[in-house]
């Protein structure tokens, strides 16, 4: 089990005029302490923590979250940032002793400009909504992470999303011009603008990814993308994890960066097909989705090049998209893999690490021999031209064992993604979930330098406590020194 | 100078400098030292005996080097596996210099053409290994595409110039060199028109790569007689031949196009990276800004007016400006770049008004507060590369 800090007891015992404090500030619009109007904000993504909060703002305008944080740092209350509440890790878990700051209502797109290719919107607009405003101008945003229907972009740039085709068009990072950033002292901080390069340190970079740690993202400048003319989706399934990402490799050492690079290996293929009926090959043990774009003669002409490098690697079969509808259902089976395995199992723990490429086939095999060790079945999806590993634990959580086991297999499975040279997190992030593996990865020197980047923004550690930097008491650092972990 | 051949001689150097409290410049090769402000010290620490290129992987599509392996090592070595570097970055014709490495590249966050694409260095940059101000190793990133793994420390130093911490080692993303490159040229455009035209080809879904207009006098560094609006696509040859088609199809409301084969769009696209268009005169100052692509032919006019010639990158994203070192024409640019909401950088000037006037556009309070403690968090006593971004 994961601990949390024990709450400020005087925050606690002024929760009446923190209260007070805030329906003044909001004009007594959008501020909730009812217990049961706070119950769904209880948890997020990674729902097997729960934890009622002191109450939960919902602010209209960057000028109102300025002056809750504002009056939250006066007070020294904590404050919890959120978006859609979708992050796996979780990254908006509430505290007992803080106030979560919903960005819903701050759903506004403010402009889109064409010509200079960029769109403002507001932190509570969801991803795909972005996309919507600009596709019948044939215009698109590119990061597109599973979650994008209900995502937002806050949250988006709090946990650095990436997506299926991240692959060619990069991340959140890559893809954001300027924000507006509000710190804890209820400052506001216009980092980058509409224009590509900005003068001195990369704010826009560091503060990307960084789980609400560093200050709550109100307005977003995107780059929107001009869409291509089309695109169309393959299937390759192959008889073995090793030549199915053998044949990955040959595929981008042949020059041609695809679209999108999918793998999933045997029981993610038959989760997803009983979901889906996508048309997916239930023979096979690994089977990669690659997506091209382009003219439709560019497509045919890539897709043949990728047929002949398959064709290469004995696959049981190849089958090319022929219209609009199969790459649909294509898509559609591996975008609900997460639904699929929810379907065959009660409950189950998706994980998300990333690993060289070239270590792939090792790195399955000991999954495969960690899942026969813990006794607990899992399914792998994995965006396979970056890396990024999705492997999905399926246990039952009525059973404290099962539980249990499920999470010990999971931080093994994280180790061995550092054992090889990657990383605890692709995409989700660290929030509680990976908090107290952070250890694995970095040295206690390089966790004090990021701790005191922390503290460099947010002095008081204030914004989004007990995520991300594993609790230590006694350390000399500030923040997590001021945080004794519960009994 | 002090240029340790290992990762330790870094940090006992810095070490060793922080003790004393004597500031230090921290360099590659050195060319860049007409970038920005000039740092005044007692020594120079330089990364370029510690060069080498530890992990090429281009079925992963990475490479690791060294913080003082040369561009044209790093280069090289992508050659051979058919690779290059995304963000193409220049090497300026204004630096006087046989080549820089790849550290002080990242450390200015230096990007080609392509950056209006794919994206700049920073972009690029997945991991690093650094020698802090507080003489400590540290790594950030590492070697996988995706990594939200803690602070994305990496990006802070990519364009913080050396006084956040000495780069020592770095893993950046590659990617396959296209087959063939192809450009659609269209001759004798206004600035206000060309833009229009560069702006109508990045939102095609031909997926432009470059897009630049040189102006008169910088076409005629590079060998046209008026000015010329540029656009280029990279890819399968089959592609590049249908798309530079279809490209000028579109644009045919601006003037009549030539599409360039692939040799002489390398040729004209690497001048257009390396500012070889730029009508510099000897003891003139380079300034670039960059700005959301419709201004940047007004603040072309701009300097035209302060005297000042350049040409447009970046869809007109990024200007070049160069003219005489005065006090006028810096005021000139900042005030054209101020009023276009763009950020501007001097990136060559006599030391008189390097020493004497800002070299990027200083900080609002609130960020600046913040920056100070960001740079007391790497470099408490305040020793790497003093004043080379800010005034002390």
């Amino acid at each position: 089990m994961i601990s949390l800090p024990k709450p400020k007891a005087d925050v606690l015992a002024r929760r009446d005029a923190v209260h007070q404090g805030l329906r003044a500030i909001m004009r007594d619009r959008g501020v909730i302490t009812d217990p049961t109007k706070l119950k769904p904000y209880e948890t997020d993504g990674l729902s097997a923590y729960r934890q009622m909060p002191l109450a939960v703002v919902l602010p209209e305008t960057t000028e109102d979250v300025a002056a809750i944080l504002r009056f939250c740092h006066e007070n020294g209350v904590r404050v919890v940032p959120r978006g859609a509440g979708t992050s796996l890790a979780g990254g908006a878990l509430p505290l007992e002793d803080a106030v979560v700051i919903g960005m819903m209502r701050m759903n506004r797109i403010v402009e889109v400009n064409y010509r200079d290719r960029y769109a403002v919107v507001q932190a509570g607009v969801t991803n795909l909504g972005i996309t919507k405003a600009v596709e019948a101008d044939g215009f698109f945003y590119a990061p597109d992470p599973s979650s994008q229907l209900a995502c937002m972009i806050g949250g988006n740039i709090g946990m650095n999303s990436g997506g299926a085709h991240c692959l060619k068009y990069g991340v959140t990072a890559n893809n954001v011009l300027g924000i507006k950033l509000v710190t804890i002292e209820g400052e506001i901080l216009e980092l980058g603008g509409t224009h590509l390069d900005t003068a001195g340190y990369d704010w826009l970079g560091i503060v990307i990814g960084s789980e609400g740690q560093l200050g709550i993202a109100t307005e977003i400048t995107v780059r929107i993308l001009r869409a291509p003319e089309g695109t169309r989706a393959m299937l390759a399934a192959f008889d073995g994890n090793e030549v199915a990402g053998a044949c990955v490799d040959a595929i981008i050492s042949s020059g041609i960066i695809p679209v999108a690079l999918e793998f999933m290996d045997r029981p993610a293929i038959h989760a997803c097909e009983a979901f889906a009926h996508a048309g997916y090959p239930l023979d096979a043990e690994a089977m990669l989705i690659i997506e091209v774009e382009g003219s439709v003669a560019e497509q045919d002409w890539l897709l043949g090049r990728i047929k002949e490098i398959c064709a290469r690697f004995n696959p049981i079969s190849l089958k090319v998209s022929q219209s609009a509808e199969e790459s649909a259902a294509i898509w559609k089976g591996r975008k609900g893999a997460f639904g699929a395995v929810g379907r065959i199992s009660p409950d189950y723990l998706c994980m998300d690490g990333t690993i060289p490429t070239s270590t792939l086939p090792l790195v399955l095999r000991r999954i495969g021999e960690m899942s026969a060790q813990y006794g607990l079945q899992v399914a792998n999806i994995f965006h396979a031209g970056d890396g990024n590993l999705h492997p999905l634990i399926m246990f039952d959580a009525n059973d404290p064992a099962s539980m249990h086991k499920a999470e010990a297999f999971g931080a093994d499975i994280l180790c061995l993604c550092v054992e090889v040279g990657g990383c605890l997190t692709g995409e989700h992030g660290v929030g509680v979930e990976k908090r107290d593996l952070m250890r694995v990865q970095f040295t206690e020197i390089e966790l004090e330098q990021q701790r005191r980047v922390k503290s460099a923004f947010d002095p008081e550690w204030l914004l989004n406590t007990a995520k991300v930097f594993p609790l230590q008491p006694g350390t000399a650092s500030a923040g997590p020194d001021a945080l004794p972990q519960a009994a | 100078m002090i240029a340790p051949g290992d990762e330790a001689g870094f940090a006992s150097a810095i070490d060793a400098a922080a003790a004393a409290r004597t500031p230090l410049t921290i360099e590659g090769l050195g060319s860049k030292g007409g970038f920005l402000r000039p740092t005044q010290t007692a020594d120079t620490l330089s990364t370029r005996n510690f060069a080498g290129i530890p992990l090429y992987a281009p079925q992963e599509l990475i490479i690791t080097a060294r913080a003082g392996t040369t561009l044209a090592a790093v280069e090289a070595k992508l050659d051979e596996g058919g690779q290059h570097l995304i963000a193409e970055p220049p090497q300026y014709a204004f630096l006087d210099a046989p080549d820089q490495t790849i550290g002080g590249i990242v450390a200015a966050n230096l990007s080609g053409p392509r950056r209006i694409a794919w994206g700049a260095m920073r972009d690029h940059l997945m991991g690093i290994r650094a020698a802090t101000g507080r003489g400590e190793i540290i790594r950030s990133g590492g070697r996988v595409l995706k990594n939200v793994t803690g602070l994305d420390l990496c990006k802070l130093f990519a364009g913080s110039y050396g006084t956040l911490g000495v780069i020592t080692e770095l893993t950046l993303k590659i990617l396959p060199k296209p087959e063939a490159t192809g450009t659609v040229m269209i001759r004798g455009l206004r600035p206000d028109d060309a833009v229009r035209a560069l702006s109508v080809a990045l939102g095609s879904p031909f997926s432009v790569s470059g897009a630049a207009y040189l102006p008169q006098e910088a076409a005629m560094a590079v060998g046209f007689e008026n000015t010329v609006t540029i656009a280029r696509i990279e890819d399968f040859a089959a592609s590049v031949a249908y798309r530079t088609e279809a490209l000028a199809g579109l644009l045919k409301k601006f003037g009549p196009a030539d599409i360039l084969d692939t040799p002489a769009s390398l040729t004209l696209w690497r001048a257009v990276r390396d500012a070889e268009p730029l009508p510099i005169q000897p003891g003139d100052a380079v300034w670039k800004i960059s700005v959301r692509p419709s201004y940047g032919a007004s603040i072309l006019h701009a300097g035209h007016a302060a005297g000042l010639f350049g040409y447009l990158d970046w869809g007109g994203g990024l200007v070049f400006l160069t003219g005489p070192a005065t006090d006028e024409a810096h005021a000139a640019v900042i005030a054209a770049a101020r009023r276009a909401k763009g950020e501007w950088w001097l990136l060559r000037a006599p030391e008189r008004l390097r020493l004497s006037e800002d070299a990027m556009p200083r900080i609002p309070p609130g960020l600046a507060a913040i920056r100070q403690r960001v740079v007391a968090a790497f470099d408490p006593a305040g020793i790497l590369n003093p004043g080379r971004m800010f005034a002390a």
